[in-house]
């Protein structure tokens, strides 16, 4: 299922223009990582593939099937883990497939939870639960609907370096599962790295695709190896290309956006 | 066949201790008031002990050394407990209602009222902020009209409710009724208003259907909310019905504080007072037990022991 995101703009009520025709296929099982500055439409492009907002001109579509809405075959992980705090962890897992047979149900809850390694805490509430481990709830949520296409934004950003280095690793292995097309929205230059085929640098005001990285080394990556560093250099490069020049705006005035080290 | 360690023992122990320990905290206040107060108006009925003569002398002495009294000859005069009966009176005001069948009727009438308006107040205060949180438009039509409307002293409605539907219950449980109304109302629109954002995106990913939305996302969001609006609900239920049986009644709680005011039964107004106290916090704990285990998931300060 390819995933096809055509001349897509969004400007919001507030005359806000968060995205500038953006441009971009992805193809099936790929992994696609979005990086950019903040304010730079990121996390509004991912709404608009999800189906939770609408683009201003321009359209989504999947396999030709235009998105206005949330899809089926579309999941999408938040920045923050967004449990439902009554439901229990299995209930949480299990919360898109309240219409299918409780017993089918069932198994795949626990199935989903041991690939997340959390069956011991299928029963208790999302309160208990530490960042990474509800983190790992949501994305359970989201896999357990076998979806085509997996969005995330920003997953791991809330939580301490170990634990995403964990998550990170733990997600690729995941993915190899039914390996979906996932499209990742990160500020973490070494997150983008470690899991995507492509990085995608976007620069700010309004939002546009600056530059296409492809990431072409094998997995498991290794992080401290020379042609990861080199992937990691291309990557700041355009980055910070993408925001330290004169950034001319939709009025015409001209606005020196300095700072290429403060991209974040 | 398993023997629990002694340490086990002693911890569960110790916790059903603290089960019948913290409730019993509460308790602590009044009943030390009450044992004062008793033992004051019984010293003042037979005569003070000597010892409590000879304390206050020295005292008064003492004070007056001090310069705080201008004179050291101040007499001991201890309450008779007429106008402020000693519980053991209230005691037994309350068995002597209770014997000959008052208590029970005039409790049954009450509590027939506050279920009455309470059931009215909460389903029409549900109903309309459930309409008013939900949708803006309603909200923006109807809100300024009910924020007048609460502004308005409720007891003020009283003449027009006695004008309108006559003196006997309906203008009792009509009034009853308004009193519970605004907070359920207040509490079940801001409760839905301010529903997370980020979880209703949560039911909108998994395509939830409106009436879905509402079942799975919307009405387990504002239970909390709920709850606390329904409980503050019925102690106003509890005001009212006070305010309704002064205003005219020939039976109920509100009438015998009526009739011990006007035959001079002090013992009499504050049993039906402290019967008050009871049912209201009994009500009041009954539902919060009833909504303790939907409750459970909250991740609250106060829950902390």
């Amino acid at each position: 299922m390819t995933l096809n995101i055509n001349r897509v703009s969004k400007t919001y009520a507030n005359q806000v223009r968060a995205l500038d025709g953006i441009s971009l296929n992805v193809e099936p099982g790929e992994i696609v990582a979005v990086v950019g500055g903040s304010g730079c439409g990121k996390s509004t492009l991912l709404r608009l593939v999800s189906g939770l907002d609408n683009p201003s001109q321009g359209a989504v579509a999947l396999d030709g099937d235009a998105i206005v809405s949330p899809h089926p075959k579309i999941g999408i992980v938040f920045q923050e883990p967004r449990l439902l705090p009554w439901l229990s962890v299995a209930d949480n897992v299990g919360f898109g497939l309240a219409e299918r047979p409780r017993a089918e149900r069932n198994e795949r809850v626990a199935h989903q939870l041991e690939r997340v390694g959390l069956s011991d805490k299928a029963k208790v509430w999302p309160r208990e639960l530490s960042g990474g481990q509800a983190q790992r709830v949501a994305i359970a949520r989201a896999l357990i609907m076998r979806p085509e296409v997996l969005l995330m934004d920003e997953p791991f950003s809330a939580l301490d370096a170990f634990t995403r280095v964990d998550l990170q690793d733990h997600l690729l292995d995941l993915w190899a599962d039914t390996k979906p097309t996932l499209v990742i929205v990160t500020h973490d230059v070494d997150e983008a790295i470690v899991l995507a085929d492509r990085v995608i640098v976007m620069r700010p005001q309004p939002g546009r695709v600056f530059a296409e990285i492809e990431i072409d080394l094998p997995r498991p990556r290794d992080r401290q190896s020379a042609a990861y560093d080199f992937a990691k250099r291309r990557v700041m490069a355009a980055l910070d290309r993408s925001l330290d020049r004169k950034v001319t705006t939709d009025d015409g005035e001209t606005k020196s956006d300095t700072g290429a080290a403060m991209w974040w | 066949m398993s023997i629990a360690e002694p340490a086990v023992v002693a911890e569960r122990q110790s916790r059903t201790l603290a089960r019948f320990a913290k409730p019993a905290l509460g308790l602590l206040l009044p009943v030390c008031l009450a044992a004062v107060w008793e033992l004051l108006v019984y010293w003042g009925t037979v005569g003070p002990p000597q010892t409590l003569v000879t304390l206050w002398t020295y005292a008064t002495l003492a004070l007056h050394k001090l310069g705080i009294l201008s004179s050291a000859q101040i007499p001991l005069s201890l309450p008779d407990g007429r106008l402020l009966p000693p519980p053991s009176r209230i005691w037994a005001t309350l068995v002597e209602l209770a014997a000959a069948g008052e208590l029970q009727r005039h409790v049954a009438v009450t509590v027939g009222r506050v279920a009455a308006g309470f059931a009215f107040g909460v389903a029409a205060g549900t109903l309309a902020g459930a309409i008013t949180g939900y949708s803006p438009l309603l909200r923006r039509l109807l809100d300024p009209t009910l924020q007048a409307l609460r502004s308005i002293p409720s007891i003020a409605w009283v003449p027009l409710f006695i004008l309108w539907l006559g003196i006997f219950e309906s203008s009792k449980i009509t009034l009853i009724s308004v009193g519970v109304f605004f907070p359920v109302y207040l509490g079940v629109m801001g409760a839905v208003v301010s529903v997370d954002r980020k979880i209703v995106e949560v039911g909108r990913v998994f395509r939830l259907s409106g009436t879905q939305m509402v079942r799975r996302i919307l009405l387990p969001a504002v239970l909390p909310a709920y709850v606390i609006a329904l409980r503050s609900g019925l102690g106003l239920g509890w005001m009212f019905v006070v305010a309704a049986e002064l205003l005219g009644a020939s039976e109920g709680l509100g009438y015998l504080l009526v009739d011990g005011q006007q035959l001079g039964k002090p013992a009499q107004i504050v049993a039906a007072i402290v019967v008050f106290a009871v049912i209201g916090k009994t009500t009041d704990w009954l539902l919060s037990l009833a909504a303790a285990p939907f409750l459970r998931w909250e991740d609250r300060y106060g829950a902390r022991s």
